[in-house]
């Protein structure tokens, strides 16, 4: 009969320390444990999220990355032709502007060159002009026979052919 | 290896506590001869009786009874504090009793009768000499036991949160760890899916503590030596006040759906409530069966695990009486036994706290619910 009849002795230091326990505990244990284990929780979570959103950002640059690298390869390609382009305009221009250098100096010491015989050709003329007239003077001065003069003619003509 | 190294220990622990039962037997019987000292566990013949050995280790008492060697009775005396309406408070501790065979003061403990068990005052009156029972609120063997297991739950559970709060948000460590896990099982298994996520916050620090409560006590009631042994959650005072936390916060908490259930339940034809109202007398004799179940399943549960280990124990020496090699013989099947219940019991531990704290739960969810 004892084993199931409450003592009021222990009914009533059960109540005092039961009750310390559950006060002293709510205030002192439960809250601090309670809120850690949510603030963890809540970090975990966040450090989740924030996981995600970088990978998502990665994503992301990555992308642009690609689309720069693209963008810098088609400049590039671009500059190259550009180049290309201008070497050969450049070696044509040259090649150009050379021929027609040439043509112009080969056409200056053509000119030269006819002039220089025109006028070698006026000289003789006028070298051919003046021995027919000195010649001429010398017949006049001889007034020698026929004969002689033949001789003379012949001879000063010798003469011009040689000359 | 360290888990190898605790289950050795816990296994040896226990075979030195059926050591410890057998001394306490034997030397019993051995002195039982001696006149001045009577023990409960015995009879003055010397045989060995069962029911009040078991009892003794079951009940309460004013000492606590360690070890008996030879003559000697090793055992911590406890504050007695009585409080008489004829002489008034005392206080004085219980080694005044000589283990229960001398008076102090005309206080004695009653050996039969109605109060046995019990410290009783001889008085005079008109009649002659009368016993009367004084209002005893002894620090007794559960009440002791209750304060230590009491200053073992504030130590560890405000040393962790002292740990939560300092180290913040990083994992836990050492026995913050061991905790941990019931701490979460109590706040996602038991409160979260009977309270719902808008009220369980309310209840929380009773539920942790009813849990934690009982666990530790039925933990400490499994070690046979001294810190622990007391029956505390097998003490039928300890779980009817348990019970009635339980049963007044549910009560403080009653919405108005709740009494409207219990006096003028919906959907029940209207002659069971009037003339004779049946069903509100159903429902408010639910509503204190509810705690009392509560009290009376922790209470049994407990209890029983101690006496089917005790009643393992007590075989040995029922069969040591007959011839000592039959006691050696059943000693090795007995102590099979009371190690698989002791085992067993450490499940129940848990089991019962889990139980409390759930049913406790549910008692709270129905006080609270909504209408719907």
């Amino acid at each position: 009969m004892e084993l199931v009849t409450p003592n009021v002795g222990t009914i009533f230091w059960m109540l005092l320390f039961f009750s310390l326990v559950l006060l002293i505990l709510k205030k002192f244990a439960w809250k601090p444990i309670l809120n850690s284990l949510k603030n963890r929780e809540k970090s975990i979570e966040d450090a989740l999220k924030s996981a995600e959103h970088a990978k998502e950002e990665m994503q992301k640059l990555k992308q642009d990355n690609e689309k720069i690298l693209a963008d810098a390869r088609r400049e590039r390609d671009f500059l190259m032709k550009e180049a290309r382009e201008m070497k050969d305009k450049i070696i044509a221009d040259a090649q150009e502007l050379a021929k027609v250098e040439a043509k112009k100096l080969i056409d200056a010491a053509k000119q030269n060159i006819d002039n220089e015989k025109r006028n070698a050709i006026n000289e003789i003329k006028m070298q051919i002009a003046n021995l027919s007239i000195e010649i001429a003077e010398k017949i006049i001065r001889e007034k020698l026979d026929e004969e002689k003069q033949k001789q003379i003619v012949e001879k000063m003509l010798d003469e011009i052919n040689l000359s | 290896m360290a888990r190898s190294i605790t289950f050795a220990t816990i296994i040896s622990f226990m075979l030195l506590s059926f050591n410890m039962y057998g001394q306490h037997i034997t030397a019993d019987t051995a002195i039982s001869h001696d006149s001045v000292v009577t023990e409960k566990a015995h009879n003055p013949e010397g045989g060995f009786k069962p029911g009040d050995f078991m009892l003794e280790h079951i009940l309460d008492s004013h000492e606590w009874h360690i070890i008996t060697v030879g003559h000697t009775h090793v055992s911590i005396p406890l504050p007695v504090i009585l409080y008489s309406k004829v002489s008034g408070l005392h206080f004085f501790m219980s080694s005044k009793f000589h283990h229960g065979t001398e008076s102090y003061k005309n206080f004695y403990i009653a050996e039969e009768g109605p109060n046995k068990g019990k410290i009783v005052e001889k008085v005079q009156s008109e009649h002659g000499e009368k016993e009367i029972v004084p209002l005893d609120l002894s620090i007794t063997k559960v009440v002791f036991s209750l304060l230590l297991s009491c200053i073992l739950l504030l130590v560890v559970f405000i040393s962790i949160a002292r740990k939560y709060t300092r180290e913040g948000i990083k994992a836990p460590s050492g026995l913050q760890s061991a905790l941990e896990p019931m701490i979460l099982f109590v706040v996602d298994d038991i409160a979260k899916p009977s309270l719902g996520e808008k009220k369980y916050e309310k209840f929380l620090p009773y539920l942790l503590t009813i849990f934690f409560f009982i666990w530790f006590n039925n933990m400490l009631g499994l070690i046979p030596i001294f810190p622990g042994g007391a029956n505390v959650t097998g003490n039928i005072a300890v779980t009817m006040v348990l019970a009635a936390f339980t049963f007044v916060i549910t009560t403080i908490n009653g919405n108005k759906h709740y009494w409207e259930e219990i006096y003028n339940a919906p959907g029940v034809p209207w002659w069971l409530k009037f003339p004779i109202p049946l069903m509100p007398f159903i429902e408010i004799l639910g509503l204190i069966i509810k705690p009392v179940v509560l009290m009376v399943r922790l209470f049994a549960n407990i209890t029983a695990g101690h006496l089917i280990i005790l009643a393992f124990v007590s075989l040995i020496f029922i069969f040591a009486q007959i011839s000592p090699a039959l006691g050696y013989g059943v000693s090795v099947l007995s102590t099979a036994f009371a190690l698989f219940m002791s085992l067993l019991e450490l499940l129940v531990a848990l089991i019962q706290a889990y139980v409390f704290t759930l049913l406790s739960a549910i008692y709270f969810s129905m006080a609270t619910a909504e209408h719907h």
